[in-house]
């Protein structure tokens, strides 16, 4: 693109426009005409009523136990699947923690050990060439830090002078956190369930990070209890459920009586892994905020 | 014809909505307005996906009326499919943000042509220098 002037620039620019909006009206009429081979909404006998989905409702409740026949498949009778989309957030938190984390250059450990080991006879020279082949290994060194430093010193005075956000989120943060563990509570009662209520749970996490500031925050979600939380949750999922890798479809009886389907203590082992789930979901997106926000947990 | 499309329509408007989300991946020059056209296009798909388990004039999959016939609910399983790919897509739209970061700090500009251009001249300076 630099090595063309502006006019030749703009034809280019114009030509590709028009191929693209040709290319896109295909693709649309493409896709339209496949449609109509599918079964249509009001069609008498479609496909996907099964006997799967039969057995999935029929024999639901004295199966599971659960009232929502949806909670009840995904969290017993497919309940490996789900663990496997936990594991999806727990790797999509660590990758996003790979690229963005930032640690603070006098604290890091191996900061430390280096210095420890290196003594103080020849401390003025090997620290000067540790710190230039440290900023040289990262390679937007000095404006990266530079960056995240606005970022963390401009949010405090931000908010001090914010007081419609402090006062909202005075009366806001603690119904949303409650209404978030209803929601993971109830999952197996009404729509619901670990994925949302663990959603609702996070933003209230996020709003109440950016109204009270980080610093509150970080009393009691750090990055070590999130991640004491999220792997102790996926190590109770994964006990609970992943004996399906020994024994295939076959199923293995927990301990857990079923209880009355309506109530809140019943389904066995859905209401646990409803809060395990719910655990990892808010502490990945409370994550993923503060990582983007000022690169660290 | 118009009996065809009022019979389909809810996988024409997810078609629809897909060429919406791909055309922003064609003309937007904008880094995150081109993950914004990726995002559409997933939620295109959960359309179409739990749209197929409809079936008309039954009810919701939770018990209603005590009665556990198979009959009075429509089918509950691609929701469940549905829910693995809301998953799925919040862990792509993060990672792909979080490189825009690092992009973004390196070389200052979210247009995409522009990123080029500087990689290719970063290029051509160290295969010279």
């Amino acid at each position: 693109m630099a090595d063309f002037n502006p006019k030749e620039k703009k034809i280019l620019y114009r030509a590709f426009r028009i191929t693209a909006a040709i290319l896109i009206v295909m693709l649309a009429a493409a896709l339209i005409f496949c449609m109509f081979d599918l079964p249509g909404l009001f069609s008498p006998d479609h496909p996907g009523e099964n006997i799967v989905a039969e057995r999935y409702i029929e024999s639901g409740i004295e199966e599971t136990g659960a009232v929502n026949f949806v909670a009840g498949m995904i969290l017993d009778y497919r309940a490996f699947d789900t663990f496997g989309e936990s594991n999806v957030l727990f790797a999509a938190t660590i990758c996003v923690m790979v690229l963005l984390l930032v640690q603070d250059q006098n604290k890091s450990r191996a900061h430390r050990k280096r210095s420890k080991k290196n003594g103080s006879v020849n401390s003025d020279q090997t620290t000067v060439s540790e710190s230039q082949t440290q900023s040289e290994q990262l390679p937007e060194s000095k404006a990266y830090y530079e960056d995240l430093r606005d970022e963390r010193e401009i949010e405090p005075r931000l908010i001090k002078n914010d007081v419609i956000l402090k006062t909202i989120a005075k009366f806001a943060v603690p119904f949303i956190l409650m209404f978030g563990v209803y929601v993971i509570l109830n999952g197996h009662l009404s729509p619901g369930g670990g994925f949302s209520g663990g959603a609702i749970v996070g933003s209230g996490f996020i709003l109440a990070s950016v109204a009270f500031g980080f610093d509150k925050m970080e009393r009691f979600l750090n990055r070590k209890s999130a991640g004491i939380i999220t792997f102790v949750s996926l190590l109770v999922y994964c006990l609970a459920k992943s004996y399906s890798f020994f024994t295939g479809a076959n199923h293995l009886e927990s301990g857990i009586p079923l209880g009355t389907p309506g109530a809140i203590l019943s389904s066995g082992l859905i209401l646990i892994l409803n809060i395990c789930v719910g655990f990892v979901v808010a502490c990945t997106m409370y994550s993923f905020f503060s990582l983007m926000r000022r690169g660290k947990i | 014809m118009f009996e065809q499309i009022y019979n389909h329509f809810n996988d024409i408007v997810a078609a629809i909505l897909f060429v919406i989300g791909f055309s922003n991946l064609l003309f937007q020059k904008n880094l995150i307005k081109k993950i914004i056209g990726l995002n559409i296009m997933d939620v295109a798909i959960y359309l179409l996906l739990a749209s197929q388990g409809y079936i008309s004039g039954r009810l919701a999959p939770i018990l209603t009326d005590g009665s556990e016939n198979a009959a009075t609910y429509i089918n509950p399983i691609p929701s469940g499919l549905v829910l693995t790919g809301i998953v799925v897509s919040v862990s792509v739209t993060a990672l792909m943000l979080s490189m825009t970061i690092r992009l973004y700090r390196k070389y200052r500009t979210l247009d995409l042509d522009e990123i080029l251009v500087k990689v290719r001249k970063e290029k051509e300076d160290k295969g010279e220098g």
